[in-house]
């Protein structure tokens, strides 16, 4: 459980940064580190370099305006959990953040590290999918935002290019009159989930997003179905899958358990804004 | 008067050096840049020949300094690794090679082993091998083993190890004319002891002396010590196996010698360098040990009241690729299924099955977990099918307080008969319904029920023999500075021993607790020990210990008494200092008596001149008089005729959830008996850590085997060793102590309790809450939901 040689950078400017990542094809930049430093370590993965963005200046920090979050690339999930003012101004992040796995690892893996990390089963990329968020991303060329909606590329994958340092990622403020809730089933707390659900109602729309039923993470509009079927009808668009801690069965039946709880639960929240 | 120590729950004296970081591992010792580290080719396929090894790539790479495969071995270290414990029941055992020789069977077996500047650069290298196979079908699970369409080892027909049988009276007669049968299929699947420290060995060869020094992460330093002797043809006066702390064993470093453990030595030795292996974590989960997986048949005759007049059990149990630990697991299994219960006849046959999968040894609880699983769930299916009260029907059929000594008639896994000494089953069980609220919990159960929750309560008793032999011993030795250093030969994984030896030593010598310095595991210092293993460092160490305080104490005395020209009798050693008993001018303390000991020439310290005012010794005789050593110290070792029998009892409140089919641990109730507690938060310790691992063996641990014999759930992240957060919030605990008449302290073992009965006990809520029968353990609520699905569809 010792990683493949590579060679090591730890630029002190973004452009710095992003030359060497664009001298070099198969340098990985390396955030927080939860989740590259154990596939360094298990040999899944043997990157010619590290590119540090630990050092580089005005990458930190949580900006909250009236229109949303922004996280910047060096925020770790704990600063966002912390945030009283993300929270009171998009509160899916806190209920969400509660989620990721454990305080230590929260303490050091960065929120915008598990976005571009693209994995289905993580909380953060389904709750920037479903608020309709995105990210800012940085490479020799210049910068530009990607929208949640063309991020999630495939499983593990993510449209951000190898050149790319995402530098931070923007979630929408929740409406007036809207409601939101979240809830996951784990084998231990801070696990993975077996299966999550994340809900957005506003009004009659109801748009509820999922996470480890699905090879990315997927956001389905289930406006004007009944709270009782909208779990039946988001099957249609999910894939829940076998593994040795749950059967397919199982975790399709906590779809439609779940949908059914987080949806009211999403309705309560937003009668409970009023 | 020194207050006694014994029996309180005294601080452990281990904690400030854990709690901030100054625990010293295995990993920690030669821990500088001249050290060489060792990596490991473990075989990525379950079953397979080797047809080539080819290393040529290896020693390019910078920073390697050598590569052994089997075919580099040579004398005793090319033959297979020791099979420790044989018996005639065991015809075809079978161990592996410290390197495999031509076959492999088992993903994680060795195969090469390369020792490099860093572990970085030994896993390179290890990359850089090419092996080439021939691949032979694997055998996995007991289906597999026991269908034997293929064999794990050609000269081992039907895959089996061993079949044993016992019995005590005629059970099938016995189940025929009784008046109501029943039977059972159970299972229940792998586990391990995952310590979170890994095996580790150390070792360094001083050339000067012809020495060997091993440090390694073991439960047995001198079981270690004669192994790598053997094998690298040397004295074991050559050789000092040291281990330091570590982070916990459970039973898998019990087995040994591990092929790092000769390995390392050797290749200290041949390289003349210091040469450390560190396993990782992966390499814990597919090449150290695991435990637990068994299938169960159970036939059982009763009658009205539920007594128990006939028991006959056939089971299999998987014991991997080899059985470098014999029988131990199975015939504790076979035999601890009894529990505190005496049926009127019983048999037991186990088949002990080779799969190409890692090897079994004994994980804590070593086979009773599953026996009490056994025993325990037919004890439900007894009071259901009679429509009686759980916990009345195994009251009936408890062996009564005054039946001790109570002989089953069988043979333990000590090879002596299976006799329990002591035991108090009824007021045990008096004693958990009411920690539990048992006869409450139906109105509880009925009220959650109209609030929409569903509730269940279980309840399993265990017996276990604790304290086996043959020996262990210890070295009590006073300083002249009236310090008291205590050396016993078993190991410490954490169990607080350096706290609890030296209770028993400050209250034997009459000396303050942190005046007692315990060192244990150090072959230096106590060479004839046997290792800490089956609940016995208390009963076996803690006697031997008291033992030895005793003769110190009686040369203490006897020097003190001339010295202050008193009776022995009238002598009393308080804080350390020897005093006529009413006249407390005449006193003299430990360490001068120490310096009295020993007729040496010369003074250096304060202690030597403060004895110059004392006179002791005949001059007619020479100085150390015949029969007389110089020192003071006391050396004494002590052997039980048999093993003694720990019981307890434990109840958990489980919730189950309707929809989800998670299950939540509402109340966890223990009562337990190891006799007379030395230090009773030790001992709650000790349960607490059981209680926790049996969590994760019900609700949560086992070994994902797929069909290929790959593990595919080898680290933490896919393991799901509880957490803080799944073991329950408080554990209610109550004890009783039934002294054992067997030891001078008349104690019992208790490192093992906390984990026994958990299967059982939650197979049992679970199925209160749920009306479900629960054969198969463990349970996830996946595996719930799907056992409801199939209860709705064929309603029983
Ligand atoms: C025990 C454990 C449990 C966990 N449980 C959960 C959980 O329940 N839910 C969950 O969501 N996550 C979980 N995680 C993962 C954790 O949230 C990670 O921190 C997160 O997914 C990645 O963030 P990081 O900063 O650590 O990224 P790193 O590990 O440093 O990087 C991850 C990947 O993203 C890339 N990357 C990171 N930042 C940038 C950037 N700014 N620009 C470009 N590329 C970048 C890296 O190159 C790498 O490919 C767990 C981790 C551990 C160790």
């Amino acid at each position: 459980m010792k990683p493949a040689p590579f060679a090591y950078t730890r630029p002190g400017s973004l452009a710095e940064a992003l030359a060497t990542l664009a001298g070099d094809p198969d340098a990985k930049v390396l955030a927080g580190g939860q989740s590259l430093v154990p596939l360094l370590s298990m040999r899944l993965a043997a990157p010619s370099a590290l590119v540090d963005i630990n050092g580089l200046p005005d990458l930190d920090g949580v900006t909250v305006t009236a229109s949303g979050v922004r996280v910047a690339a060096l925020a770790r999930h704990a600063d966002v959990l912390a945030s009283a003012e993300a929270a009171a101004v998009q509160p899916l992040l806190a209920m969400a953040l509660a989620n990721v796995a454990h305080p230590t690892i929260r303490n050091r893996g960065t929120t915008v590290g598990s976005l571009v990390h693209a994995d289905a089963a993580a909380e953060m990329p389904v709750v920037l999918s479903l608020l309709g968020g995105s990210v800012d991303a940085a490479s020799t060329a210049g910068t530009r935002t990607i929208p949640a909606a063309e991020l999630y590329v495939g499983p593990l994958q993510s449209s951000l290019r190898h050149d790319e340092v995402a530098v931070s990622a923007f979630f929408p403020a929740l409406a007036p009159g809207a409601g939101v809730a979240f809830e996951e089933i784990t084998r231990r707390q801070g696990d993975y989930a077996l299966c999550g659900v994340a809900a957005l109602v506003d009004g009659a729309s109801v748009k509820v997003g999922y996470l480890s039923v699905s090879d990315v993470p997927t956001v389905v509009d289930l406006s004007g179905i009944p709270v009782e079927e909208m779990g039946e009808a988001a099957l249609a668009h999910l894939e829940p899958a076998d593994d040795i801690h749950a059967t397919a069965d199982y975790r399709a039946h906590l779809v439609r358990v779940l949908t059914t709880r987080v949806v009211r639960s999403a309705y309560d929240d937003a009668r409970g804004r009023r | 008067m020194t207050t006694k120590l014994v029996g309180t729950p005294v601080q452990r004296v281990e904690d400030q050096r854990f709690l901030r970081g100054q625990g010293r591992y295995v990993d920690d010792i030669a821990n500088d840049p001249s050290t060489l580290h060792a990596a490991v080719l473990r075989s990525p396929h379950a079953h397979a020949r080797i047809i080539d090894i080819d290393v040529d790539e290896v020693l390019d790479l910078e920073g390697v300094h050598a590569v052994w495969t089997h075919d580099d071995l040579a004398g005793p270290m090319a033959e297979p690794l020791p099979l420790l414990i044989p018996h005639p029941s065991l015809t075809h055992g079978r161990t592996q090679y410290a390197l495999a020789k031509d076959e492999v069977n088992y993903v994680g077996e060795a195969i090469a082993f390369v020792v490099a500047d860093d572990r970085y650069v030994a896993e390179d290298a290890v990359g850089r091998i090419r092996v080439s196979y021939e691949f032979l079908p694997p055998v996995v699970g007991i289906d597999a083993a026991r269908a034997a369409t293929h064999l794990v080892h050609d000269d081992v027909p039907g895959n089996i190890g061993a079949r044993m049988e016992q019995h005590n009276g005629d059970a099938p007669a016995a189940i025929a004319a009784a008046p109501h049968r029943l039977e059972l299929d159970l299972t229940i699947e792998r586990s391990a002891c995952t310590p979170l420290e890994g095996r580790g060995t150390v070792a360094r060869w001083d050339p000067d002396v012809n020495r060997l020094q091993v440090w390694s992460s073991t439960q047995t330093s001198t079981g270690v010590r004669a192994a790598v002797a053997v094998k690298m043809g040397l004295d074991l006066g050559q050789v000092d196996v040291i281990t330091p702390d570590v982070g916990g064993g459970f039973g898998v470093k019990i087995n040994h010698p591990w092929p790092e453990e000769l390995l390392v030595p050797m290749a200290a030795r041949a390289l003349g360098r210091t040469v450390k292996f560190t396993e990782d974590r992966r390499e814990h989960f597919i090449s150290s040990a695991h435990e637990r997986g068994q299938v169960q048949h159970i036939e059982v005759g009763f009658d009205d009241d539920g007594r128990l007049l006939g028991l006959d059990v056939m089971f299999w149990h998987d014991h991997g690729a080899y059985t470098p630990y014999g029988l131990i697991v199975p015939i504790i299994t076979s035999t601890q299924l009894l529990g505190p219960y005496k049926p009127g006849a019983y048999r037991v046959v186990f088949e002990s099955l080779y799969t190409n999968t890692v090897m079994v040894t004994p994980y804590r609880g070593a086979g009773r977990p599953q026996g009490c699983y056994a025993m325990e769930r037919t004890m439900d299916a007894i009071a259901q099918f009679l429509g009686k009260d759980r916990a009345e029907v195994r009251a009936i059929n408890f062996i009564q307080p005054d039946e001790f000594p109570y002989d089953h008639g069988l043979i333990f896994q000590d090879g002596r008969e299976l006799e329990y000494d002591s035991g108090d089953y009824p007021a045990s069980l008096v004693k958990l319904k009411a920690l539990v609220g048992w006869d409450e919990f139906p109105a509880y159960k009925a009220e959650m029920a109209a609030a929409g929750r569903q509730v269940g309560i279980g309840l399993a008793c265990y017996v276990e023999g604790t304290g086996v032999g043959p020996y262990e011993g210890a070295h009590v030795h006073i300083e002249t500075s009236g310090k008291v250093k205590v050396a016993t030969g078993l190991t410490t994984q954490g169990q607080g021993h350096a706290t609890v030896f030296a209770q028993l030593v400050a209250d034997e010598l009459g000396v303050k607790h942190e005046d007692v310095e315990v060192v244990t595991g150090d072959t230096r210092r106590m060479p004839y020990a046997v290792g800490t293993f089956a609940s016995r460092a208390a009963v076996m160490s803690g006697s031997a210990i008291h033992l030895a305080a005793r003769r110190a104490k009686e040369k203490v005395l006897r020097i003190a008494a001339e010295a202050l020209e008193a009776d022995e009798k009238d002598l009393q050693i308080v804080d350390g200092v020897v005093s006529v008993k009413g006249s407390p001018g005449s006193a003299i303390d430990l360490g001068t008596v120490s310096v009295l000991s020993n007729p040496l020439r010369y003074a250096f310290d304060e202690a030597s001149k403060a004895a110059t005012q004392f006179s002791v010794g005949d001059p007619g005789k020479p100085p150390v008089a015949e029969g007389e050593e110089p020192g003071l110290e006391g050396r004494d070792f002590y052997s039980p005729e048999r093993a003694t029998f720990a019981s307890g009892m434990h109840a958990v409140v489980v919730e189950t959830d309707p929809e989800t089919a998670e299950i939540t641990i509402l109340k966890y109730a223990v009562v337990h008996d190891c006799g007379n507690l030395i230090n009773p938060m030790i001992v709650e310790g000790q349960i607490h850590g059981g209680v926790a691992q049996g969590v994760g063996g019900a609700l949560y641990e086992r070994m994902a085997y797929d069909e290929s014999g790959q593990l595919l759930n080898a680290s933490f992240m896919d393991f799901l060793m509880p957490y803080v957060t799944e073991v329950p919030d408080g554990i209610d605990i109550d004890h009783l102590e039934t002294p054992s008449p067997l030891n001078p302290l008349g104690v019992k073992g208790a490192g093992e309790a906390g984990v026994i009965p958990s299967a059982a006990v939650f197979a049992a809520a679970i199925e209160d809450a749920e009306g479900i029968p629960i054969i198969a353990m463990p349970i996830s609520p996946s595996d719930l939901f799907h056992l409801r699905q199939i209860h709705a569809k064929e309603p029983s």
